[in-house]
């Protein structure tokens, strides 16, 4: 639109959503466009609130783990372990070898799964169907191993306080060693089809770019931070778990755009299948699953913040406890909530059409924003 | 149904308060008479003291429940100074139990235990702290429980097995919070920091509670200080403590990576508290759900409107005395 010629235009409003595939969920943005450029975009959410924190104080803490699983219902391995992990905090249990691992495996296989289902969907926006095609299919093996190991597909409700409910069913392990070698041979073969295709480069390329220094300021996390050159990985920043056992790298990229974001989450999945071959080598014999934990768990009086590194960003959660069963207020640290709102900021002055790769490129999950 | 279990009366506290202290009592009576029994063969300890009661073993007694009554008692009093009131019988029984069940974890001198539990247990009841300092006076209490019951175990002999505990070393966050407190007071003086702790259940993250008219000079100043220099908002949050409430904040500074608590007490009736949503951006969203879930306004917010729930929503669900509107009733 050259200012040269005169041009009329009317500010319009254009209302994307709820109910609108892009958005991946029930996500409403308000967006003002002059011509194609948005002016402004005002993000509308809680349409999926369920009150999950007023919810979990009825609730004692075994309870509130299936709950955990439905805010992030693409990662609910990492949301198991972000809750499980406070309570352990509080009461400072030490974890059996053997769950440490089973727990270290499957929250990284979810890491590629997630990142999975994201690389399908994300090209779906951008309007390529065939990759979300294939992405499923091994998305759908990963969960078949969470499905053998703990009887479902997404809700797991898999770890519990002291460790975790299932141990790996004979020959679980073994086909897991078997899948890495193969699972990293698919997603090389998705870079090599899909990362040089002329169309993504420029469809993705300097659209929706965002500062370190801002990145910072808005609490954003995860591979949004790691796109502005911020080598930050809980993972490997302040370990948790058992994950300074492992040798891996944090992938990060100076860019700032949605093709950054692109690249580091490719990397991300190699890296994490990295993380289960390890883990798998080192995986004990034999072990218990569960620690010694009493039958009704109360965690101390005071209060307890930990984080974690979950596909999307930095999940936490606060528990504040009076000493009873039950938590006094629970809080969860839900890093799409925190993600989102650098939105209205990365579309402003960008065309509408590239208005849905920067949602994409951002990884929302609406469970999760809205709790 | 759910409400009277939320607000229990000051009867049902009394009520609550006075079962606790007659277990205890009849607690230790059990324990003193269990050790009456017991108490004849035991070797004889250091005695510089001044009981009147007959044998180094009541002296060795007393000892103990001295050295536990002294610091329950330090505890109340920075309970106190900390000007903080009310409380629920519950908590306090929860730090004479703990009290009680650590001295029992130990074997050998039952007597000194009993005492020392039940030393604390009055002294927590004495105190009249808020949820933090009652927190403090159980950890102190057990502790010194515990450090009372080993000494008595190696001076009856009977120390098999019996850990002795080491005196509480001090926190590895210890120098990181007296930097903090250093640089902040150096610049506002002692008074915009009603306490400061190391919060040991959470990972030992160093914990600030800062006047809540001067939070945000101080949310600035912890910014942009270079020593300081916390860029990182990392979660903010609200709790309904029944009779005020704590907005928190989790920063972390990715210069120095270390991570802080900080907490501004507000008033439950007029809950009110500068937003830092000019400082940190990502505290926009944080802040209006807390807005909306819990009620508190934050002032100088761009925004302060509800995010999760709708518009019209009547009352705030998070707060404890919630009861959702209906229009037919």
């Amino acid at each position: 639109m050259s200012s040269s010629t005169k041009l009329r235009t009317e500010e319009m409003l254009l209302n994307v959503g709820p109910q609108h595939p892009s958005t991946h969920g029930v996500f409403r943005l308000i967006v003002k466009i002059d011509g194609e450029t948005i002016t402004e975009a005002i993000p509308v959410i809680g349409y999926l609130h369920r009150g999950t924190e007023k919810l979990a104080e009825d609730l004692n803490y075994t309870q509130i783990i299936p709950y955990t699983d439905r805010m992030d219902y693409i990662a609910a391995m990492t949301n198991n372990y972000m809750m499980v992990h406070t309570v352990e905090t509080l009461m400072g249990l030490e974890i059996p070898e053997r769950a440490e691992y089973l727990r270290v495996i499957v929250m990284e296989l979810q890491r590629v799964a997630s990142h999975l289902l994201w690389f399908g969907t994300y090209l779906l926006d951008l309007g390529a169907l065939s990759p979300l095609l294939y992405a499923f299919a091994d998305r759908e093996k990963i969960l078949a191993f969470f499905n053998e190991l703990c009887g479902a597909r997404l809700t797991y409700n898999y770890m519990r306080v002291g460790g975790v409910k299932w141990d790996a069913p004979e020959g679980w392990i073994e086909k897991v060693k078997e899948f890495v070698p193969y699972m990293r041979k698919q997603i090389n073969d998705y870079h090599k089809l899909v990362t040089g295709n002329e169309v993504v480069i420029n469809r993705l390329t300097g659209i929706g770019v965002i500062t370190q220094e801002d990145a910072i300021n808005y609490s954003l996390s995860g591979v949004q931070l790691r796109s502005t050159g911020m080598a930050w990985d809980l993972r490997k920043d302040a370990p948790y778990s058992i994950y300074d056992r492992f040798k891996f790298e944090v992938p990060t990229e100076t860019a700032g755009d949605c093709f950054a974001r692109y690249k580091i989450r490719f990397r991300e999945m190699q890296e994490s299948l990295n993380i289960v071959e390890q883990a798998l080598e080192q995986f004990p014999k034999e072990g218990e699953i569960m620690a010694k934990v009493p039958r009704v768990l109360r965690t101390p009086q005071g209060e307890a913040f930990t984080r974690i590194e979950a596909p999307r960003g930095e999940i936490g959660c606060y528990i504040s406890s009076n000493g009873k069963d039950k938590p006094y207020r629970i809080k969860f640290r839900r890093p799409s909530f925190a993600n989102l709102q650098v939105l209205p900021k990365l579309v402003k002055g960008q065309n509408i059409a590239d208005m849905v790769a920067i949602l994409g490129s951002i990884d929302i999950v609406l469970g999760e924003v809205d709790g | 149904m759910s409400e009277e279990k939320k607000k229990p009366t000051p009867e049902e506290k009394a009520k609550a308060a006075a079962a606790a202290k007659a277990a205890a009592e009849a607690k230790r009576k059990r324990m003193e008479a269990g050790a009456a029994q017991s108490a004849q063969g035991d070797a004889s300890a250091e005695a510089p003291s001044n009981t009147s009661e007959a044998g180094t073993e009541d002296i060795a007694k007393a000892k103990a429940d001295a050295a536990a009554k002294a610091k329950a008692a330090a505890a109340a009093a920075k309970a106190k100074a900390a000007g903080e009131t009310g409380g629920d019988a519950d908590a306090k029984a929860k730090a004479a139990a703990a009290a009680k069940a650590k001295a029992q974890g130990a074997t050998g001198g039952d007597d000194a235990k009993a005492k020392a539990a039940a030393a604390a247990k009055a002294k927590a009841q004495g105190a009249t702290g808020g949820d933090d300092a009652k927190a403090k006076a159980a950890a102190a209490a057990k502790a010194k429980a515990a450090a009372a019951a080993a000494a008595k175990a190696k001076a009856t002999g009977g120390a098999t097995g019996a850990e002795a505990e080491e005196p509480k070393k001090p926190s590895p966050k210890q120098p990181v919070l007296d930097k903090i407190v250093k640089v902040i007071t150096e610049k506002f003086g002692t008074d915009v920091l009603e306490d400061s702790y190391i919060n040991e259940l959470s990972e030992h993250i160093p914990t600030l509670i800062v006047k809540r008219e001067k939070w945000h000079e101080v949310a600035r100043f912890m910014h942009d200080h270079e020593e300081l220099a916390f860029d990182y908002l990392s979660l903010s949050l609200g709790v309904d403590y029944e009779t005020y409430m704590e907005s928190l904040v989790y920063l972390y500074s990715y210069k120095h990576r270390n991570n802080v608590c900080v907490k501004v007490k507000v008033d439950r009736d007029n809950a009110k508290v500068s937003s830092v949503m000019d400082i940190w951006a990502g505290a926009d969203w944080f802040e209006r759900e807390t807005y909306d879930l819990l009620g508190i306004t934050y002032e100088g917010h761009a925004n302060m409107k509800r995010i999760l729930l709708p518009d019209t929503w009547v009352g705030h669900p998070l707060r404890k005395d919630y009861v959702q509107y209906d229009e037919e009733v």
